[in-house]
């Protein structure tokens, strides 16, 4: 029982870089980007492929994240180059990816016991070698989640950070400020498709496998923990975001896990998903009260 | 100087609903002047404020500031000496961030946004000094949200922000229609001083006739397109409320309003 609730939190951990992401886009953007579905997947093509020729498992994690951030940086320029609508050109990003995916990885791949993932590694282990795999994967995520958390955190406080907010809040201020919002916007992509792709990366190395579907619904799984998390801490304003995206993803990982031990088959997972999320929304909504609105934006 | 010349705007070309409300239209306003725009609905205001910082296109003419042709100058580069308040108060601030926050990106303008930190300890007691010039004690209030300010307090914020950093022309475009009478004095007053003070270069579009007559160096009045009174100088300074709006009824019971 101990160990299926340290593996949920896990997973709630590393879920919750996916949900950083989102929180980015959808809720400081106000840009709702299914590229996630692509580029999470993209995130563990690469690792996979990297990890199979024996690159460091700790560089597989950058490579990634730059990955990801291309994957973040096309819908970008769909959207504000081309000028293609916010949901098309993720649409358009994730539907390659889908295909981009495929290429690098060849196929479904699975990393076999033999090769060293960051949960294995030598330096894993002289520093976590007496706790068991599922300890050591707790502990490693939580601190590649923590430095991710101050690192954002850290971002949103600088100069680039709150142009960002800006772009969500009220984009004709950005312009009048002598600033390009698309250029903004593409930065917020990038950022965030970084992190889902990191997300892909550890997910990867958690369960030593990539596969071509592992994207599907995400996009859905991020908004609702964003959701959830910024519900739960709406009238507690010196929680931070990211700190409520986390809470967030847990529980979020934690409901599924009770409704799986309940006897719910695999097969209606995604099923579950949809209503769950449908059921958040219309929550959130309820506490909306008023719609933002950027007029004439 | 800002100048536009034979401007052409036409809306919907093509179409059944195409409109053309600019045909050769001119005006040139010179260094330092503070112009006041009046006209009824649809006369052209707005869109000419919009041909200057670039927010609509146009299908002929030129935009020149001192001479050179800005004409393919993007919007967010004009605003890099255009500051512009809008008729709606939430269009010059973000509602989620707080005063201190706004002001910060506000100061910020023409420079570079990276990785240094936003906030500014320094020049926090010059916002507080800014904020306390406005007189609506909101310089006790710098760590709220500005979406929680009414819209008056907010549109004297926008002001503040918008002239913050050294500029050369200030687009008001309605700035003081949203608000109520007591509130839009205290907004155009505290306009007029700003203008003053900084020597902008001001367009300001109004439907108050009183702040046209009473602020301002220059009126102009519009109508369908075209400019059909512009005083300045001596005969600005004697125009009162009545021959203006003499003329404006008049206007606008050819419109048929």
């Amino acid at each position: 029982m101990l160990d299926l609730i340290i593996s949920t939190v896990t997973q709630g951990f590393i879920y919750a870089l996916l949900s950083f992401g989102i929180y980015i886009t959808y809720k400081i953007l106000d840009f709702p980007d299914l590229t996630v579905d692509g580029s999470f997947p993209l995130g563990a093509a690469v690792t996979a492929v990297l990890l199979l020729k024996g690159v460091n498992p700790y560089l597989t994690l950058l490579a990634a994240a730059v990955v990801g951030a291309i994957a973040g940086f096309v819908t970008g320029f769909i959207h504000v180059r081309l000028k293609v609508r916010d949901l098309l050109a993720g649409i358009i990003t994730m539907t390659a990816l889908f295909s981009i995916n495929l290429q690098i990885a060849g196929s479904n791949l699975s990393i076999e016991r033999g090769i060293d993932t960051i949960f294995t590694s030598p330096v894993a282990m002289t520093l976590l070698g007496s706790a068991t795999l599922l300890v050591r994967k707790l502990i490693i995520s939580l601190i590649i989640l923590i430095i991710c958390k101050v690192l954002l955190d850290l971002y949103f406080k600088t100069k680039s950070g709150y142009l960002l907010k800006a772009v969500g809040d009220n984009s004709t201020l950005v312009t009048t400020l002598a600033k390009d919002m698309g250029r903004v916007k593409i930065i917020g992509l990038v950022i965030s498709n970084a992190l889902v792709a990191l997300s892909g990366a550890v997910v990867c190395h958690e369960q030593r496998s990539f596969s071509s579907t592992m994207g599907t619904g995400q996009m859905v799984f991020g908004l609702a923990t964003v959701i959830i998390g910024t519900t739960i801490f709406r009238n507690l304003s010196f929680v931070k975001g990211t700190t409520a995206v986390i809470v967030g993803s847990v529980l979020y990982k934690i409901c599924i896990q009770i409704a799986i031990n309940l006897g719910l088959p695999a097969n209606l997972l995604k099923l579950i998903t949809a209503v769950l999320f449908l059921i958040i929304l219309v929550i959130g909504n309820f506490h909306k009260g008023t719609v933002r609105k950027n007029a004439g934006a | 100087m800002l100048e536009l010349k034979n401007i052409s705007k036409i809306y919907n070309p093509g179409t059944v609903t195409e409109m053309c409300l600019f045909e050769d239209f001119n005006l040139k306003v010179r260094d330092g002047e503070f112009i006041s725009v009046v006209g009824s609905n649809g006369s052209g205001k707005t869109s000419m404020l919009n041909i200057i910082c670039g927010s609509i296109p146009i299908n002929g003419g030129e935009v020149l500031i001192n001479g050179k042709n800005i004409n393919r100058l993007k919007e967010h580069k004009r605003y890099e000496q255009m500051g512009r308040v809008y008729q709606n108060p939430a269009l010059g601030t973000c509602p989620d961030m707080t005063i201190l926050e706004n002001m910060s990106i506000a100061d910020n303008k023409g420079k570079p946004f990276g990785l240094g930190f936003a906030l500014n300890k320094k020049r926090y007691e010059f916002y507080r000094e800014q904020l306390s010039s406005l007189g609506l004690g909101l310089e006790d209030k710098m760590n709220i949200k500005l979406g929680s300010l009414s819209g008056g307090q907010r549109q004297a914020v926008a002001l503040l922000m918008a002239t913050m950093t050294p500029l050369e022309f200030l687009i008001l475009d309605e700035h003081t229609a949203a608000l109520d009478p007591h509130t839009a004095d205290i907004i155009m007053e505290l306009t007029d001083k700003v203008v003053r003070e900084k020597k902008l270069t001001a367009i300001m579009v109004t439907h108050n006739l009183r702040y046209a007559v009473e602020y301002g160096d220059r009126l102009l009045m519009m109508d369908r397109g075209h400019i059909i009174l512009d005083k300045s100088g001596e005969e600005k300074a004697n125009a009162t409320i009545d021959d203006i709006l003499d003329i404006f009824n008049r206007i606008s019971i050819e419109c048929g309003n």
